[in-house]
């Protein structure tokens, strides 16, 4: 999938995140902020990095700002996110496919 | 990945409590608090701009928190919006036990929910009829269908009322003895019986008139409801109270049963248990009590 | 050396007499010296002890560098007596290698940041510490590392003389012109002044520092005027709305009641639930929703609580007003009904932080407790407690009277919410042990509770009320499935913070947190 144009999800509030993907050029940029770095950062960075290869995107610029989301919620705004840049997040979602 | 048993059509249903799909704090372990069944809201309590995240937020939960024995009914966007259809997707593909299907005003409403809940289960591989379906009435069209819609699908477990949007429409407020819904109650009670399903009640919002609350769970229960919809947990104990049996009545529902098995093995229909004459009628009743008495906490014996 | 709850003591802290942590109640029995203050005397009668500054009071006490300081914290979030002590000792003064010996720090003092990174604090001594003073210290810049004390714990070092204070500052809301202190009747009240007590009686100086002259005798007097030196007024002590809030509300989270309910059905499965019963609880969310629910099963047994103790605020003193509870007895009052209370309703007494929970002297009252129920941040399956570091490991909280009702108290019940956020609460090894595990006997939480298994006899109350309880090690697995299993802490060798057992052995340290990054 290819990020078409800058798009978020999520909120501020507490356990949850919130997800910004951009276009990027060629590669996966990551940025990542979390009220649970210490001990979540690696398996934070893991969990979105695994939902945007299953989404097939290889090209974006993502911004993540957690506050102590889990993860069932972090893949939830990645997805919703990403969706969203390509205005495709309401209707025939892949679920069970790519969105799992 | 968390698989869920197939759902009951006919189970234990005292409490639904509504929870906001989209607030990742809130659903993830609503079933703490022992509601029966826990609805998560697509509809009302997403804003109209969230309606897609709040999908992507339920499918994840839907497959990653273990419920365990706590029901979890959808409730998706009314038939007059353009998200119901993938709402259904989502419902279906996430493995929910039910869908509440939102302003339901005739028996094509359901059919066309049906179909499409069909549709989504062939789609994703999910057993063709697993999904169950409940209708809200919010309208004094919805009321005066309500048999047709409760009899509309074999997938239909029961039926609610909402008592915000039908009062709207009845130019009337909520009152303390219940008058303001008492027909609507009565009717749609009246139609969830003759088609055989179950029967809730609305919400009651007022969370700082506690007596207010009090008096109409008492109010649901004389009128045989069969549960309410809640929007706190605060609000679980007092329902799961009223809607307990007596130490009584599960006394004579376990004898009922005991003799109902010796007696069935021997080849007898009618007999009498402490001088009443009981045959195979009663026999659900008996075993609603126990399931009832056992979730109570009230009954560990092995009939039900 | 390894120690009781299994934390690494480093062997150059085990020095003059200082011991790692062996369990509770180590040492009952054995003989602490007293010291004495060296005080000077005032035998010319004096018509007033009032200065015209705090650089004077400082100099009138002849203040200079190396000095420990000691205040108290009544006045909360709202203080402002430390940030304004310590301008005039370094900015006025210029004095430096300074200690703050406070019964507790908070946000109010984030100023006091600048003055460790400036090296003109070197020592801090405190039960909490939080904010941007907790950031600095856990950063390694503070010259020696802080020792942090419990409430009963601090009385014990000051009266055993290892902490010697050379000043220290009484923030009074109201004074007499010779120094007689109460916490009642000015604008800036706190109710009990019970932490400033023993500061007072150990110093070798008291300065008082009011906002509310009030005419001579200011009577009972909290800190008397037979210890105090000078007498200083200014403005304002510190902001009343931050020094004691409206209310205490009892929680309306579904959460926390649900969990406060149960809380209150485990204490009436016990034996020690019955006529004349005593009772502590915090003021968090479902400890201090707990009173509601005990009030019903009080009522159902129709027995009462013969006393309460602690910080206390309005649904305690509620309770007093109804006559539900025999006496309070008070070392710190969290709300203005509390505040408006003390000494006010028959029955509400004030009481010194030795009298509350000091394990050296011969009777505090934590060891007459029945029932403790407190907060955690996080608990382990050893069920030691950890209420001062974050999940990142900075320093940003206080064990306060934890450790000393936990041990004092026949069950000392902790309540807490599974995982917060995506912190697990109930864990495999807390950050840093402040409330050794021997000393706690229930954990209640949002998803289940479990018992001690050291405490056979509580089981077999849970049991025998029908009360579902589960191992410790079930919440844990749990929580981490929840939230995943973390990832462990990267530490320095730095020790910034060394926490001392309330019987002065070492319980653990707190060591530099080594910045995180990704890769």
């Amino acid at each position: 999938m290819e990020i078409l144009k800058p798009a978020a999800a999520g909120t501020l509030e507490s356990s949850d995140a919130q997800v910004t993907v951009e276009p990027g050029d060629g590669k996966i940029e990551l940025s990542l902020s979390s009220s649970v770095m210490n001990q979540y950062g690696r398996q934070i960075r893991d969990t979105v990095l695994e939902t945007l290869d299953r989404l097939g995107v290889t090209s974006a610029k993502v911004s993540v700002v957690d506050k102590g989301a889990l993860d069932c919620t972090l893949k939830a705004r990645v997805e919703c996110a990403v969706f969203r840049s390509m205005d495709a997040s309401d209707k025939n979602i892949p679920w069970g496919g790519a969105v799992r | 990945m968390i698989p869920r048993p197939r759902p009951e059509r006919f189970r234990l249903r005292r409490t639904m409590m509504f929870m906001n799909a989209q607030k990742p704090g809130l659903i993830k372990d609503a079933y703490i608090y022992g509601c029966d069944s826990i609805m998560l809201d697509l509809e009302d309590a997403v804003a109209e701009n969230q309606k897609d995240a709040a999908r992507f937020s339920l499918y994840h939960a839907l497959k990653t928190i273990d419920y365990g024995d706590t029901e979890v009914i959808v409730r998706i966007n009314g038939l007059d919006t353009p998200h119901w259809q993938e709402d259904i997707r989502v419902c279906v593909a996430g493995g929910a036990d039910g869908i509440r299907i939102a302003k339901c005003e005739s028996a094509q409403d359901v059919r066309t929910v049906e179909a499409a809940v069909e549709a989504a289960e062939k789609e994703f591989g999910v057993e063709v009829g697993r999904t169950l379906l409940m209708a809200a009435l919010e309208s004094p069209k919805g009321i005066l269908n309500a048999y047709e819609i409760c009899s509309a699908s074999e997938r239909m477990f029961g039926v609610a009322i909402s008592g915000g949007d039908f009062r709207k429409c009845m130019q009337t407020t909520p009152q303390r003895d219940g008058i303001d819904m008492l027909a609507a109650r009565g009717q749609m009670l009246l139609a969830a019986r003759a088609a055989g399903i179950q029967c809730f009640d609305t919400v009651f919002t007022n969370l700082d008139d506690n007596e207010g609350f009090e008096a109409e769970v008492l109010q649901n229960k004389a009128m045989g409801f069969d549960g309410k919809s809640l929007i706190n947990p605060k609000q679980i104990r007092f329902v799961h109270q009223v809607f307990a049996p007596t130490a009584k009545e599960i006394v004579q529902a376990e004898r009922i049963l005991r003799a109902y098995r010796e007696q069935s093995a021997a080849g007898v229909g009618v007999f009498t248990v402490d001088g009443k004459m009981i045959d195979i009628a009663f026999i659900p009743g008996a075993e609603r009590t126990l399931r009832l008495a056992r979730a109570c906490g009230m009954y560990e014996g092995d009939l039900v | 050396m390894k120690n009781y709850v299994g934390r690494e003591i480093p062997d150059y802290l085990l020095v003059n007499g200082k011991e790692v942590y062996q369990g509770k109640n180590y040492m009952d029995g054995k003989y602490l010296q007293k010291a004495s203050p060296k005080t000077r005397r005032y035998e010319k009668p004096q018509e007033s002890k009032i200065v015209a500054s705090l650089a004077d009071a400082l100099r009138h006490c002849g203040a200079k560098s190396g000095m420990t300081f000691s205040f108290h914290h009544h006045l909360r979030d709202g203080d402002f007596v430390v940030n304004m002590v310590m301008k005039a000792a370094i900015e006025e003064l210029g004095l430096e290698d300074l200690t703050i010996a406070a019964t507790s720090l908070g946000a109010a003092h984030d100023p006091i940041a600048d003055y460790i990174e400036q090296g003109k604090v070197v020592g801090i001594q405190t039960s909490g510490i939080r904010g941007r003073m907790g950031e600095v210290v856990s950063a390694g810049k503070l010259k020696t590392p802080a020792i942090i004390r419990s409430h009963g714990g601090r009385p014990r070092a000051i009266e055993g003389g290892e902490v010697h204070i050379d000043i220290a500052f009484v923030a009074a809301p109201t004074s007499d012109c010779v120094g007689n202190c109460r916490g009642i009747g000015g604008k800036s009240n706190c109710g009990s002044m019970g932490y400033a007590m023993t500061d007072a009686k150990y110093a070798d100086h008291v300065v008082v520092v009011t906002d509310c002259l009030v005419d001579f005798p200011n009577m009972p007097a909290s800190v008397e005027a037979i210890d105090v030196d000078a007498v200083v007024v200014v403005d304002s002590i510190g902001n009343p709305k931050k020094i004691a809030s409206a209310a205490a509300r009892i929680s309306q989270n579904p959460r926390d009641l649900m969990m406060a309910e149960n809380v209150a059905k485990v204490i009436a499965a016990t034996p020690y639930f019955k006529d004349g019963f005593s009772f502590q609880t915090g003021v968090g969310g479902p400890s201090l929703a707990a009173n509601l629910f005990l009030e019903q099963y009080m009522d159902e047994r129709g027995i009462k609580m013969g006393w309460a103790i602690g910080g206390i605020c309005g649904p305690m003193v509620e309770l007093l007003k109804k006559g539900k509870v025999g006496k309070v007895i008070d070392v710190q009052d969290f709300d203005l009904d509390a505040v408006n209370s003390i000494h006010q309703t028959p029955n509400h007494f004030e009481m010194s932080a030795s009298q509350y929970a000091n394990p050296a002297n011969k009777g505090a009252f934590v060891n007459k407790l029945d029932f403790v129920v407190l907060a955690a941040l996080e608990i382990d399956t050893g069920f030691n407690v950890n209420v001062l570091t974050g999940s990142d490991g900075v320093l940003r909280g206080a064990p306060g009277g934890h450790p000393d009702t936990a041990a004092g108290s026949k069950c000392c019940i902790i309540v807490t919410p599974l995982i917060r956020g995506r912190m697990a609460t109930v864990c495999e090894h807390v950050v840093t042990v402040t409330t050794p595990g021997d000393c706690v006997d229930v954990l209640v939480t949002d998803y289940g509770i479990a018992v001690n298994p050291l405490r056979q006899d509580l089981i077999e109350c849970l049991d025998n009320a029908g009360i579902h309880h589960v191992p410790i090690e079930t919440l844990k697995e749990k929580a981490y499935s929840l939230v995943g299993r973390p990832d462990d802490l990267q530490w320095e060798d730095k020790v910034v913070a060394v926490l001392e057992a309330r019987d002065g052995t070492i319980l653990d340290v707190v060591r530099k947190i080594h910045p995180y990054t990704l890769d």
